[in-house]
């Protein structure tokens, strides 16, 4: 394989797991910090609001899976090798 | 990329290998053995269960037979929170299938240990591991969908493409082609995160340091089994219900 190619895939990898993380932790972060005020506010409902939190972080989480998804392609199935 | 010979280790519990596979030839297909095996365990695991926990049924249910109607019931009220109280009944089936098999999959990926058992290539992991499972189960989903619709709807199911206006024709069309794509790659991906975290840790620190990796990956498999039951009972519900009708909540 190329070094050029292979050190490109090195650091796009990084780029893409890394760059992938940011939006998805400020989100889970917000979802968060709203589910606790509301847990605060209506600790009768914590049930429902554990649940939803839950769901919608895996939701969000899946974003930066698709990130990981792209770096493990480059970095095991890279189609310019 | 990276040679897999690189990643080994003297451990037989700590191998990395990621895009080997045990090819079998059937005709002019190449499939991958090692899902096919680990997919039939999964599935022989439920049907002795289901056999087993319903070969001496009773009024009052104990031990196994209260398990399983626990998660008829969990998966029933799942159908039942998305799909909606008229229509839900024969979804069940589908969705507690996607569930369980998803499920058992996740678990069994984790807890049984499978990189014991050698193979002449790839490994034995969890079978929603590979990509084509995964892809297999959306467009199952995908085609689940198109069926409730039409079912439904008959051909006033198309209505839903120019709804709410005919501008958005094109990302409505777009919207059949992610939702598989979605799904596929969400359960993919995080069940091979999992897996590949808890080698890599493995691999550094072979003990102890690793127990409360594998924890966290019990719970976002389980979690990513319920996410794609949820989301496939969703995506029936709409297709069935129209965008026009009322907001099921």
């Amino acid at each position: 394989m190329d070094p050029i190619i292979a050190s490109a895939s090195v650091i796009a990898a990084a780029l893409a797991v890394g760059l992938a993380a940011i939006g998805p932790g400020i989100g889970q972060g917000n979802a968060a910090g709203q589910a606790v005020e509301g847990i605060a506010r209506q600790p009768e409902a914590e049930g429902k609001i554990r649940g939803t939190l839950l769901l919608s972080l895996a939701f969000m989480e899946a974003l930066t899976i698709y990130g990981l998804v792209v770096a493990l392609v480059l970095l095991f199935a890279n189609p310019f090798s | 990329m990276l040679n897999p010979a690189y990643l080994s280790y003297p451990l037989p519990l700590a191998k990395l290998e990621v895009g080997q596979h045990l090819y079998w030839e059937i005709g002019n297909l190449k499939i991958h053995g090692q899902v096919f095996m680990t997919s039939w365990f999964v599935i022989a695991l439920l049907v002795l269960f289901s056999i087993l926990a319903t070969r001496k049924l009773d009024r009052v249910p104990s031990g196994l037979q209260n398990l399983m109607e626990y998660a008829l019931e969990f998966i029933r009220d799942l159908a039942k929170n998305q799909i909606g109280e008229k229509e839900y009944r024969p979804w069940v089936p589908f969705v507690g299938t996607l569930f369980l098999f998803i499920f058992v999959s996740n678990w069994s990926g984790a807890l049984v240990p499978w990189k014991l058992i050698h193979l002449p290539a790839g490994e034995l992991a969890a079978p929603t591991n590979d990509i084509n499972t995964t892809v297999a189960l959306a467009l199952l989903t995908s085609l689940a969908y198109f069926y409730a619709g039409f079912s439904k709807r008959g051909l006033g199911y198309f209505a839903k493409y120019i709804e709410p206006t005919p501008i958005l024709l094109p990302i409505n069309i777009l919207e059949d082609f992610t939702k598989p794509l979605s799904l596929s790659f969400r359960l993919f991906g995080n069940i091979l995160a999992d897996e590949l975290v808890v080698a890599v840790l493995v691999l550094l620190v072979p003990l102890f340091v690793p127990l409360p990796v594998m924890i966290l990956g019990l719970f976002t498999s389980a979690i990513q089994a319920l996410i794609f039951a949820t989301l496939a009972a969703a995506y029936i519900g709409e297709a069935m219900e129209g965008h026009g009708a009322e907001e099921h909540g």
